[in-house]
């Protein structure tokens, strides 16, 4: 019998520090930076702080490590990579939105 | 165990260069990496060829997987008793390190080298545990008022005596009100155990909500069919609508089209931080598909009286 456990939601309203981050994500602290200097991730806070990121962030992070390692791509790569993928979930999010405007045929 | 040919599925000789096994990879994964393709099957064909390349591009890992000797693909076999302990430097990997029960093929390999150790357990690096994601269907019922998932799941772990095996892994999470299609949630030390006081890995749930008779998703908002009758929709009307908290009563104003959107605000589903998405009812205009005799007097007549509506049409294109 398992133990009812935690659940993070991994939204805009869940908060994630650098160093939490770098445990999740696979990243080391300066790839991750280098990261938000491509534009791939946006801190939530102005630079001269520790930096915060949304929950969201994880999800992107993860897939972005992900890409790296199964396809070998440097930072630079990764980063259009990433951008490319963000559009693409932008109007597939826009596609099922205007699908369920659609009336059951 | 299965045993899988991983030169076969790089399509590669066994006695291909560290290079060709690159290229080749780099070749197939840019056709089946999951996040970019939209071939079936691109997922599990993915799989095969990174298990594959995980363990030929590195000289160790090929060694012990040559060691094993050349079979056919899917073939049921067993590594031998001391493959382990030829294969791994200072072996030693204790009683239960030969078992390889419950243990897929790719397990084999998969952790060789993680926390400087090798898969027999000859360092005494802390090995972190896997994080594995794994997708979960919810009915919109479900997200509406929260629900209990109790996922019985079987994670390769290592045990007390250094072996690798499959164990089960019951996993039990209160899912609050509020997930929406495509929701990720992180279970955080639900993933595989950390061995030698590695952190145990993370669990993600990937949501998706299941095809509900009634009611579409996109995002917090729920769109619903609502069928009219021609004179509902023409004189107007208050009909009973079905939401998630039960039946409404909604004025349907006259003159309303097919295709018109009534919105019922807040009966969607639930925000976690409050609020809540809306009910969105798209007006169908439903036409008998047989009329009795008085049925059709009553449509000739208005058939004579209505004015057309196509009287855009009248100029022409």
């Amino acid at each position: 019998m398992s133990i009812e456990t935690e659940v993070v939601w991994l939204d805009e309203h869940q908060v994630v520090s650098l160093a939490e981050l770098v445990e999740i994500s696979g990243f080391n602290e300066g790839e991750l930076l280098e990261l938000v200097q491509h534009g791939v991730f946006q801190r939530l806070n102005a630079p001269g702080q520790a930096p915060l990121f949304s929950a969201r962030v994880v999800t992107v992070a993860r897939t972005a490590c992900r890409l790296r390692n199964e396809l070998e791509l440097d930072l630079p790569a990764l980063s259009v990579a990433l951008r490319l993928l963000d559009r693409v979930r932008g109007l597939e999010e826009e596609i099922a939105r205007l699908r369920a405007l659609l009336p059951r045929g | 165990m299965k045993y899988s040919d991983y030169y076969a599925a790089l399509g590669v000789e066994r006695g291909a260069s560290a290079d060709e096994i690159k290229k080749a990879y780099r070749r197939l994964a840019q056709k089946y990496h999951p996040d970019v393709s939209t071939e079936t099957g691109a997922e599990a064909k993915f799989k095969e060829i990174a298990a594959a390349y995980q363990t030929l591009k590195d000289p160790g890992k090929r060694a012990a997987y040559d060691a094993l000797g050349s079979r056919p693909q899917g073939e049921e076999f067993r590594p031998p008793p001391d493959w382990n302990r030829q294969q791994g430097p200072g072996a030693g990997a204790g009683a239960g390190a030969s078992s390889f029960e419950d243990v897929d093929f790719a397990d084999l390999f998969s952790r060789f080298g993680a926390g400087g150790a090798s898969p027999f357990g000859d360092s005494g690096g802390q090995i972190p545990g896997q994080d594995f994601e794994i997708p979960v269907d919810i009915s919109i019922e479900d997200a509406f008022r929260g629900t209990t998932l109790e996922l019985d799941l079987a994670l390769p772990e290592y045990d007390a005596a250094g072996a690798l095996r499959r164990a089960p892994h019951p996993v039990k999470a209160r899912i609050a009100p509020g997930a929406i299609d495509g929701q990720r949630l992180r279970l955080p030390g639900k993933g595989g155990k950390g061995a030698r006081g590695g952190r145990n890995g993370d669990l993600y749930l990937d949501i998706s909500l299941k095809p509900h008779r009634l009611y579409r998703a996109a995002e917090h908002d729920l769109y619903l069919d609502l069928p009219l009758s021609p004179a509902e929709a023409a004189l107007g009307a208050a009909v009973e609508v079905p939401t998630l908290a039960g039946n409404v009563n909604l004025k349907i104003p006259a003159g309303t089209s097919s295709g018109q959107k009534l919105r019922l605000t807040g009966r969607g589903l639930p925000k976690p931080r409050g609020g809540a998405g809306d009910l969105i009812a798209v007006a169908q205009i439903v036409v008998p598909a047989t009329l009795n005799e008085q049925e059709r007097g009553l449509y000739e007549q208005l058939a004579a009286a209505g004015a057309s509506p196509r009287r855009n049409f009248a100029e022409g294109a």
